[in-house]
């Protein structure tokens, strides 16, 4: 028993403590060519195959950017839809360079799961969706609701949490199959639905007769800074990964999109000119060409572009920029400064 | 005999049969007109977008016009659709071949080896100008098709060992087989692809990873081999002593005996169980959606989860049950048709 207890030990510990060495993985990847990307299985709006098969979505976006950086080629990427069992080992066993799928940034994940987040590409939360006609003006008014809810997810615990918390009561109807648990909300036999708030977005666009007779209250009841992870242990790759993300913000902030960078060049505004790589230097610390930044503005375009592209105004779940705004619009965006 | 007097004779013949068919039809006018006027007078066919549904109120068969080359082909590159197409075509082709008793000659062994072959370029490519496409673009109808024909061909000759080996005389080679089957069959079929796709990756050194079709393929293949394995095993019970004893009076070898005659006798008996299991293993290729792979239902559900269609998901799944349908009822037909046609000599 205790030689067993030893050896599975041993062999877990063997395989957490595989930390590639420090640059190991820029390195790697250059090598190989392309940027091995873990997305979500379809998740319109954030990963999913388009209807000719190709991948789009905001964590599409973020694979599509480091490629851009590293290789001057947004296109150079592998995907690899993982489930969401799927993803943590994967990402652990070298599977993927990179995870960008919807996942929470949280204490346990961030050091028992041996992995390092980059920096939130969206700010989602859990929240409900009624009727207008029900009259409800906030999460508060829902004591004795019954809630449709999908089963074994966080959701269904942050449900829990939050009505305990309120001192409130709800009937939960457990539904395992998402289209099912739709259209029984739709048909009237819940006073409410409770998922990701874009989640809920998506769900009205789609699948409301008429999209205007739902509400999504304003409250939110569980923090979901979705963040793309890297292995722990590489600093290198984690940067390069992070200031590719900051490089789509800070473009935003700046107010360059795809269509004016190439015209930003000659720029006079000295910060632009380091973004861009006209003054030399942040390539060069990063590990990358001089041009990094300048390809992922011109290939992905700024994180506002991408927003309004794959979940906001230009997509079908026309979702608010909310917390994810920049900070000058009273949002969470907020580039660290490339100099 | 005229219709009238057929009804009578058959649907009329006594009050209770009376009561039946009265109550048969009344059921059939309940649901036969709202499903027709759904499906096909009040469908949308031919392009556009949701809102065209919408407003059709009916079936969405739009959807299918819309969404037809993500379902059946999933991720792989658009502009190259043609070489899995063709490679289904090639296959289907093949399998009506296959299916002739006249063609049973050792030259389609030959066949299938470079059917697979021309399948396989023109899947991976990466030769003669195609275009390569790794494995993990690979979706849809052709990678159900890959992953059940592939499993159940290695299967099948693998099972037909373990059968053998169960009632092997030499202990090792008996014990290795219980325990071979026993285990895989005592374990679902979701964990087998699970431990192929979560653990197994861990216990590799970094960076070697095993391509995830062949790991669903394998897990595929050991898991049926064992059931399978049991169906053939039921078939060698079946065949009587003498049998055996008669090919070790006329000097026959082990393997010659077993060849040429208790197996072709043992499978001709356990033809529905066998194509059973391969209908079995055929639908469970749905699983394979766990190990991130893309085969027809996944590809279906991927159309779907655009939010505009969202709520037609009805009209897809029926799609994905009519080629899940069509390919199982094939086989069901055929195997029936091969036990009457090898069942000539006994009558």
């Amino acid at each position: 028993m205790r030689i067993a207890r030893t050896l599975a030990t041993a062999i877990v510990g063997s395989v957490l403590a595989l930390p590639a060495l420090a640059g190991a993985t820029l390195d790697a990847v250059k090598a190989r060519g392309f940027v091995q990307c873990g997305v979500n299985l379809g998740l319109y709006g954030f990963s999913a195959p388009d209807d000719k098969g190709n991948w789009a979505g905001l964590d599409v976006d973020v694979c599509r950017a480091v490629a851009a950086a590293l290789f001057g080629d947004a296109n150079k990427v592998k995907y690899t839809p993982l489930s969401a069992q799927q993803r943590l080992p994967a990402l652990q066993a070298g599977e993927v360079d990179l995870l960008a799928r919807n996942t929470t940034w949280t204490l346990t994940r961030d050091t028992a799961n041996g992995l390092d987040f980059t920096t939130p590409n969206y700010f989602d939360g859990q929240g409900f969706m009624v009727s207008r006609k029900l009259g409800v003006k906030s999460g508060k008014d829902l004591d004795g609701a019954t809630i449709c809810v999908l089963p074994g997810t966080t959701t269904e615990q942050n449900l829990a949490d939050y009505f305990r918390a309120n001192k409130m009561s709800f009937k939960p109807v457990v539904i395992e199959k998402n289209e099912e648990l739709n259209s029984a909300f739709f048909s009237g036999r819940c006073d409410a639905l409770s998922s990701d708030a874009s989640q809920l977005a998506g769900i009205r666009a789609g699948q409301a007769a008429n999209p205007d007779e739902w509400v999504i209250l304003p409250d939110l009841i569980s923090k979901e800074p979705l963040t793309p992870a890297v292995r722990q242990g590489d600093p290198q790759w984690t940067d390069v990964v992070r200031w590719s993300q900051y490089a789509m913000i800070y473009a935003e902030e700046k107010g360059v999109t795809s269509r004016t960078v190439s015209s930003s060049l000659k720029s006079p505004d000295p910060d632009l000119q380091r973004l861009l790589g006209v003054t030399a230097g942040n390539g060069k610390a990063l590990g990358l060409d001089e041009r990094w930044a300048f390809n992922i503005i011109m290939q992905v375009g700024n994180y506002g572009e991408s927003f309004e592209r794959n979940v906001g105004k230009e997509s079908r779940l026309k979702l608010d920029r909310g917390l994810n705004a920049l900070y000058t619009n009273g949002g969470l965006m907020y580039a660290m400064p490339p100099r | 005999m005229n219709p009238s007097s057929w009804i009578k004779a058959n649907l009329f013949n006594s009050p209770v049969n009376s009561l039946l068919t009265v109550l048969a039809l009344a059921l059939l006018g309940q649901v036969v007109p709202p499903l027709v006027d759904w499906a096909v007078v009040r469908a949308s066919w031919g392009p556009g977008d949701p809102e065209t549904c919408r407003r059709a109120g009916g079936a969405c068969w739009t959807l299918l016009t819309e969404k037809h080359r993500l379902m059946l082909f999933g991720v792989y590159p658009y502009d190259q659709h043609w070489r899995p197409l063709l490679a289904m075509a090639l296959f289907v082709a093949l399998l009506a071949v296959s299916a002739n008793r006249r063609f049973w000659r050792p030259w389609l062994g030959g066949a299938w080896l470079l059917t697979v072959v021309v399948i396989g370029i023109l899947m991976w490519g990466g030769v003669l100008g195609l275009v390569p496409v790794e494995t993990s673009q690979w979706g849809g109808l052709p990678l159900t098709l890959v992953i059940a024909v592939l499993a159940i061909a290695m299967a099948f000759p693998f099972s037909i060992l373990l059968a053998l080996g169960r009632r092997s005389e030499l202990p090792a080679i008996k014990a290795l087989s219980v325990g071979y089957i026993e285990l895989v069959r005592g374990v679902p079929l979701v964990s087998v692809l699970f431990m192929a796709s979560v653990m197994f990756p861990l216990f590799l050194p970094e960076g070697i990873t095993i391509d995830k079709v062949l790991r669903a393929l394998v897990g595929m293949t050991l898991f049926t081999a064992a059931y399978l394995a049991e169906a053939v095993r039921g078939g060698l019970q079946a065949i009587p002593k003498g049998q055996f004893e008669a090919a070790d009076a006329l000097g026959l070898s082990y393997w010659q005996g077993m060849r040429l005659i208790v197996l072709p006798q043992a499978l001709r008996l356990v033809i529905p169980p066998i194509v059973n299991q391969f209908i079995t293993c055929f639908k469970d290729t749905s699983l394979v959606t766990i190990v991130g792979l893309y085969d027809l239902l996944a590809a279906t559900k991927a159309a779907l989860n655009d939010p505009g269609w969202r709520p037609f998901f009805v009209e897809g799944y029926l799609a994905a049950a009519a080629v899940y349908f069509c390919f199982c009822f094939f086989m069901s037909r055929y195997s029936q048709w091969l036990e009457r046609e090898l069942a000539k000599g006994t009558r």
